[in-house]
């Protein structure tokens, strides 16, 4: 079942990605699976495990499954404060 | 008024610490973050943050909630910049008021320990000698923040 996400970048995936959002059509059945299509797609240089996921504003897990429709942020290691 | 929020340009800290003040409120902790000319040895020119901001302000909001039942301090709030920031401006404001000090320090510590841990926020540095970068530093070993 396909799903229209819209995927944002920040920081150093937004550099390799070449933008601060993109709308795919997925067929992605979770999230992580999702992460791995982006990956394949704009070559980020770090993997799922330094990276947490939030979907529609909050965070999500990796297993989670694709919401149609929603906004999906891919968020590398903090550095605020 | 939020207890956590993003501001995309310089902030004035009189209004909130006046939000903090209270008649139960005997201590008062505060907390600035500044930009530094240095890190890892390293001389820095100027800084950028950018935020996620729906989710800053949601975890950041939550952090300090968390800080105060934690802590029993009484009221807290944390602001975080966004944009470019130079030399000495401020970056981040934390305050804290509760009964006693014991509280206020906590609460303070905890909420900038967790903001810089968890908040979706990322420091663009800029070096002398032209090279800049995100910071993304590596997770602290398991066990090791409180």
């Amino acid at each position: 079942m396909m799903a229209r996400v819209t995927l944002l970048y920040f920081a150093s995936l937004r550099d390799a990605a070449g933008t601060r959002s993109e709308t795919v059509e997925t067929g992605a059945a979770d999230l992580g699976a999702l992460f791995d299509e982006a990956c394949r797609r704009h070559g980020f240089g770090m993997g799922r495990e330094r990276l947490r996921v939030a979907m529609d504003g909050e965070f999500a897990r990796w297993a989670d499954a694709v919401r149609d429709g929603a906004e999906v942020a891919f968020i590398p290691p903090v550095s605020g404060g | 008024m939020s207890r956590f929020r993003i501001s995309d340009r310089p902030f004035e800290i009189a209004p909130l610490r006046q939000r903090l003040l209270h008649a139960r409120a005997g201590a008062f902790a505060s907390f600035e973050g500044w930009v530094r000319d240095h890190n890892d040895g390293r001389p820095v020119l100027g800084l950028y943050y950018e935020a996620y901001v729906g989710l800053a302000e949601a975890e950041g909001a939550r952090i300090v909630e968390e800080a105060l039942r934690r802590s029993g301090a009484i009221e807290a709030c944390c602001v975080h910049r966004t944009g470019e920031l130079a030399i000495g401006e401020l970056a981040v404001w934390v305050g804290a008021s509760a009964a006693h000090r014991d509280a206020a320090f906590d609460a303070c510590r905890w909420i900038i320990d967790e903001v810089k841990a968890r908040v979706p926020i990322w420091k663009h540095e800029r070096y002398a000698g032209g090279d800049a970068g995100w910071l993304h530093p590596p997770a602290p070993p398991p066990g090791s923040a409180d």
